[in-house]
């Protein structure tokens, strides 16, 4: 029942798996390398990549030796879209504020 | 006049504050929050805006917002503290994602006729989440948003 963007906040909600992604914004990467920089097992980095993978943040190659990482940007799009959504919608509602406050203000200087 | 900017600052993993100054007396800022009149000509951003609202601390608001493109976005919550006219704590719930919900603190201060509103958004707080949002996923989703700015940071770095 968790939607598109519940999943892909619950994956970037993890320090390490934003590390992962951080490093395939510099091209694909298998599961070895991926996993070098990090004091954990490999079966800990394949669990990351699974998460990423469900939440549509990574795409993984087909061959079975060599299933090579890649950064799927367009959740992330979507991520950034909702953050401005949230800030466009405060600040068009103080826009419009400070209109209707114009407004109200200019009346009561005509009615005083 | 030119438009004031809205400042948006993360203070903590939980905690966001916007800061915006209009150019207002106090009184008629807290007016226009708090009374379905005022509500109704500005929090809709300019669309249609249906208001209820029991003000009283306790009492319980819901705004629904008719949108240009057809769609409705309802927003609900409880007022939790009134001191009037400085003063206003109330949660907030956007039912288009319901269970993440924020406890808003405003904070109106006068400066020379004008007034700066502080509104200091929680977005998990365990006494007002309690029987509402309890999953793993909820808490993991409303803490990384929160972790979006690093996230950003580490791609574009």
């Amino acid at each position: 029942m968790a939607d598109r963007l519940s999943e892909v906040f619950a994956a970037l909600a993890d320090p390490t798996r934003r590390a992962i992604l951080a490093r395939l914004t510099e091209g694909e990467a298998s599961v070895n390398e991926l996993a070098a920089p990090f004091p954990v097992s490999l079966q800990a980095i394949s669990k990351h990549l699974k998460v990423l993978e469900r939440a549509g943040l990574i795409a993984r190659g087909r061959d079975a030796q060599w299933r090579p990482c890649r950064l799927d940007p367009e959740p992330l799009r979507e991520v950034a879209t909702w953050m401005e959504q949230y800030r466009r919608f405060w600040d068009e509602r103080y826009a419009t504020l400070d209109d209707y406050l114009r407004d109200l203000q200019a009346h009561d200087e005509e009615t005083a | 006049m030119t438009t004031e900017q809205l400042t948006v600052d993360r203070i903590s993993d939980t905690e966001i504050v916007m800061t915006r100054v209009v150019d207002a007396p106090r009184e008629l800022v807290w007016a226009c929050h708090t009374q379905e009149e005022h509500l109704r000509r500005w929090w809709g951003r300019g669309n249609p805006l249906d208001v209820e609202i029991d003000f009283r601390v306790g009492g319980r608001y819901r705004y629904v917002e008719h949108a240009d493109d057809g769609n409705s976005y309802a927003f609900r919550g409880e007022f939790l503290e009134i001191e009037a006219p400085h003063r206003l704590v109330q949660t907030f719930e956007f039912e288009g994602m319901p269970g993440h919900v924020a406890t808003d603190s405003l904070v109106l201060t006068e400066e020379d006729g004008r007034t700066v509103l502080t509104t200091t958004s929680r977005f998990t707080s365990k006494e007002d989440l309690d029987g509402m949002v309890a999953s793993g996923m909820s808490d993991g989703a409303q803490r990384s948003y929160l972790a979006l700015d690093a996230l950003l940071r580490e791609l574009t770095a």
